[in-house]
């Protein structure tokens, strides 16, 4: 497998550097780099820490670094997690307002403690806080349940204070969406999983409307919601395929199909095994987090409904 | 009437789906075939997800019918979380 960490890869402009990832020899991992500047978001980083997970230390291959900002590679705890040594000195400085460094996540237990422990490194405010919470808790909680995945979930964050946005990538090497989501339905495509997967109501658990006593269904239509009512981008990445939620300066319409919300879609890029999310989250939003479920109240409500609807038997006159 | 505090239980934010389902198997439904209303206390609570709220109430109304929300009482819930709550609510009930 090959990666190479471009100069820049954040949500909007990310389809490069996913179309440049290389999937061949699953046993192999070779990291290369832009030589002068990386500037990546944590989405990225997750990748690379995830596929560097699936392969033996002695089998990862890192180009000589020489981007002045290859630090952060260091700092971010790429090496740390890939069990690899990197000839990269730091002055090491409290990470409280800055970033979630890569981290991996293999049980309930490790998440409900990582999330007490993710605010103060964040040093948000209780209001600020709360969609975080919630986006990391929904996302890692689908790996845990719906991946398969035996390294469970990576995740990373980085608060950018210029542009006041929290970005956040959790990433696993699971099943994928198609096969979860296969369980249930028929389905042909990896585009038409995440299609599905971001529906309301639907689950990999069971072709019932509604999901089961466990699984509702909700979790990722919840959480595109977060990002689409704050006018940020959104990326889910299973197989072949991503889905972009774009960004959109007009009042946003929560939608029960996601193909109706502002949207590109990529199904011909390297096979993913596992799944990807990125978000953005912006946080001077002047809306609250409780009048956003308001929105998600109706559009859920309205989307079961027509589910169960459409399932319903006609009648039939002779 | 039983009360269930669940902030000793599940911290300040309400997300371990696991603790909800074992709330609701080992205390909740007990308590509801004892004849007895339910109180679930959020106090200290600050937020939680959907799927925590899910985990810990959908199957009681598929189990004993929405006439359940009769003798469950959510005591202590700020505004998110009472709205949280009113979503699962709502949409156990459209789903059936």
């Amino acid at each position: 497998m090959k990666i190479h960490l471009p100069n820049s890869a954040f949500l909007g402009n990310i389809d490069p550097f996913l179309r440049s990832f290389g999937a061949g020899n699953p046993d192999f991992l070779e990291i290369t780099a832009n030589k002068k500047w990386i500037s990546l978001h944590p989405v990225v980083l997750a990748m690379v820490a995830a596929l560097g997970l699936t392969v033996k230390p002695e089998n990862i291959f890192i180009e000589k670094l020489e981007a002045k900002s290859k630090h952060y590679l260091e700092r971010i705890g790429l090496f740390k997690l890939l069990g690899l040594r990197s000839d990269i000195i730091i002055t090491e400085h409290e990470p409280a307002g800055r970033f979630i460094p890569l981290t991996r996540i293999g049980s309930s237990e490790e998440l409900s403690r990582f999330i007490v422990d993710m605010v103060p490194l964040l040093h948000l405010k209780p209001d600020q806080a709360e969609p975080i919470k919630y986006v990391v808790s929904e996302l890692v909680r689908n790996v845990f349940e719906h991946s398969s995945s035996k390294a469970g979930a990576i995740i990373c964050a980085q608060f950018y204070k210029k542009s006041n946005i929290i970005r956040i990538g959790i990433v696993d090497t699971g099943i994928g969406i198609k096969k979860s989501i296969g369980a249930s339905y028929k389905i042909s495509s990896d585009i038409e999983a995440i299609k599905l997967a971001l529906t309301p109501g639907i689950t990999g658990t069971t072709s019932r409307i509604g999901g089961t006593e466990f699984n509702a269904g909700a979790g990722l239509f919840f959480i595109k919601s977060i990002a689409k009512s704050a006018h940020d981008f959104f990326i889910l990445y299973s197989g072949n395929a991503m889905y972009k939620l774009l960004t959109s300066a007009s009042k946003p319409r929560l939608y029960i199909d996601p193909f109706r919300d502002r949207h590109s879609l990529n199904e011909e890029l390297p096979y993913w095994q596992g799944t990807v999310v990125g978000i953005d989250i912006s946080l001077g939003q002047k809306q609250e987090f409780s009048q956003l479920l308001d929105f998600v109240r109706d559009a859920y409500v309205k989307a079961i409904s027509e589910q169960k609807k459409a399932k319903y038997k006609k009648a039939k006159f002779i | 009437m039983i009360t269930i505090k669940l902030l000793p239980l599940v911290g300040s934010f309400a997300e371990n789906k696991d603790i909800a389902k074992d709330v609701r198997l080992k205390q909740v439904v007990p308590a509801l075939d004892g004849k007895k209303e339910v109180v679930l206390d959020f106090e200290g609570i600050d937020g939680a997800t959907q799927s925590f709220i899910h985990a810990l109430i959908s199957d009681l109304v598929r189990k004993y019918d929405n006439g359940v929300l009769d003798k469950i009482y959510f005591k202590n819930c700020n505004k998110t979380v009472q709205k949280i709550i009113n979503i699962v609510v709502d949409y156990i009930q459209e789903a059936g």
